[in-house]
């Protein structure tokens, strides 16, 4: 059988169609977007139009309201450094959440070590589940901003966006959320969600690495942290990334028109793989909340075994994936976001994510099933604490 | 990340399991270090005659686990307490740096199996955790 990817919410492939739109701008469209010459011009006119497309996918009014990045961290730190920094006058007190990736997390940090801010880090409940009422609760008359994630990207949990963009709003607060990992997986739409600024990803929804935008609501000021050239409009100097830029536009119009069938296949695939791991192996617990969840996301811990030693016998039978466990996060700890949900160090050492992606088929999901319990069963066997357990 | 020889013992490990009339048995680690290692011995006439592991822990735990039960085994236990984890992680051909601690315990293990057998004491559980917080010193 051939290699099975299902760790799509790392990264995906580069879709080809992709590639071949993206191909004509290394070599002959190469001009810079901000050259006079019809060279500059046509790549100036290529940034736009992919501006119109991701513009289109996540529902913005304008396109002028999409700044290209260098990626998700980039829109993140952009995001949260630039409010802050914006509004620094007006107060210094961050709201936002203990699951955050740390590109959001992160930067909160930095704000509160180097500029003086404070960081109110709302809890979650045991399924992931902000409670927009606890935000409600954290806002203080110096908040001037509020980032929480729209999609986990460990546990794949949807938070209550809209409903806490509405907080936001009634108290004239600025509002961003981490979509990295939701937009090409569900519909995402700025205004429905009532969101100021969203980050996105390319490289989540097969267009490639090194490319991701952040939008931001017009009207909304902030500070940029990227100095040189007025591109992007003064917000993100740096000449643009135009063959990754237009990758970005071909994947953003793709998947806005496969959307609706992704997601039923996706989500399809993905309940036969939680409940094929349900019923196969006993003692495994879904890790994340069973309906509010992203349609490619499967975390699941197996009690009695260590991730990274799951993850390793996957692999050795060509099947990708990921873990929480401490042994793959390259600290000490389990991953902070199941620690967050309450979810002791053990079981969280056990943690299996299977993010599933566009390629992804029937078949291989059915190998998976096949595969994985007799992995478990063999780790279980060397296992000391699944012996103690009989005894 | 790993050394072929790592991966052999990780793919194909020796000596699993618990002897039934044990002379010795040590364990190590606990579930919130995400290692546990336990090892089990028989000895006679001063000769480890068998010697079995079972391992909750990453690749590198169960590698160290496999390839010291096989570098002990016929070994005289004066011998065998002079295993060192450094000599463990030499004889896979290295361990990642990260791993050095946590899942490099096996020789600590058969430490612990060793002294029991003796008749000695040894602390229980991992030496470098704090078992409340799970937090590593």
């Amino acid at each position: 059988m051939e290699p099975i990817y299902l760790d799509n919410a790392s990264t995906t492939p580069t879709a080809p169609e992709v590639l071949a739109a993206m191909k004509p701008y290394f070599t002959d469209t190469f001009g810079n977007a901000s050259s006079v010459h019809a060279f500059g011009r046509e790549s100036k006119e290529a940034v736009e139009e992919a501006r119109e497309k991701v513009a289109d996918l996540i529902g913005a009014d304008e396109p002028r309201e999409i700044i290209f990045t260098s990626g998700g961290t980039e829109a993140d730190n952009l995001a949260i450094k630039g409010i802050a920094m914006q509004n620094r006058e007006q107060g210094k007190h961050i709201i936002t959440s203990a699951i955050e990736h740390h590109a959001v997390l992160h930067p909160c940090e930095y704000l509160e070590e180097y500029h003086g801010f404070e960081v109110t880090s709302i809890p979650v409940d045991e399924e992931g589940l902000v409670n927009p009422l606890d935000v409600a609760e954290a806002v203080r008359d110096d908040t001037v901003l509020i980032s929480i994630m729209l999609a986990n990207n460990e546990v794949g949990t949807i938070q209550p966006i809209a409903e806490i963009g509405k907080i936001a709003q009634q108290k004239g607060i600025c509002f961003h959320t981490d979509a990295v990992q939701a937009v090409g997986s569900i519909p995402v739409d700025v205004n429905e969600l009532n969101v100021d600024l969203l980050s996105l990803s390319g490289h989540k929804f097969n267009a490639p690495k090194g490319i991701g935008a952040l939008y931001i609501r017009k009207g909304t000021r902030i500070v940029p942290f990227m100095h040189g050239g007025a591109q992007e409009r003064g917000k993100r100097a740096s000449t643009e990334n135009v063959p990754s830029i237009v990758g970005m536009g071909k994947a953003a119009e793709i998947v806005k028109n496969e959307l609706k069938e992704k997601q039923e296949k996706l989500t399809r695939l993905r309940d036969k793989l939680i409940e094929g791991i349900e019923e196969r192996i006993d003692e495994v617990q879904l890790n994340g909340h069973r309906n509010k969840r992203l349609p490619n996301n499967v975390n699941i811990s197996i009690r009695y075994i260590e991730g990274e030693s799951l993850l390793l016998n996957l692999d050795l039978k060509g099947i990708a994936a990921s873990s929480g466990s401490a042994c793959t996060s390259g600290s000490l700890d389990p991953s902070h976001v199941l620690l967050a949900m309450g979810i002791s160090h053990e079981i969280a050492h056990g943690s299996l994510r299977l993010t599933l992606g566009k390629y992804n088929t029937e078949a291989e999901v059915e190998h998976v099933l096949d595969v994985l319990p007799k992995i478990v069963e063999k780790l279980r066997a060397m296992s000391p604490i699944y012996n103690q357990k009989e005894a | 990340m790993y050394s072929d020889k790592v991966m052999e013992h990780f793919e194909n490990p020796r000596n699993i399991g618990e002897l039934e009339d044990a002379d010795g048995v040590g364990e190590v680690g606990n579930p919130t270090c995400g290692d546990i290692m336990k090892i089990s011995i028989n000895v006679e006439d001063d000769i480890i005659q068998d010697i079995k592991f079972k391992t909750f822990g990453c690749g590198a735990a169960i590698a160290t686990s496999s390839i010291t039960t096989e570098m002990v085994k016929g070994k005289s236990i004066k011998e065998a307490q002079k295993l060192t984890n450094k000599d463990v992680a030499e004889a896979l051909g290295g361990l990642p740096p990260e791993k050095m601690h946590c899942s490099n315990l096996a020789a600590d293990a058969l430490k612990k199996a060793i002294n029991n057998y003796l008749g000695l004491n040894g602390g229980d559980m991992c030496d470098d955790c704090d078992d409340k917080s799970g937090k590593h010193q």
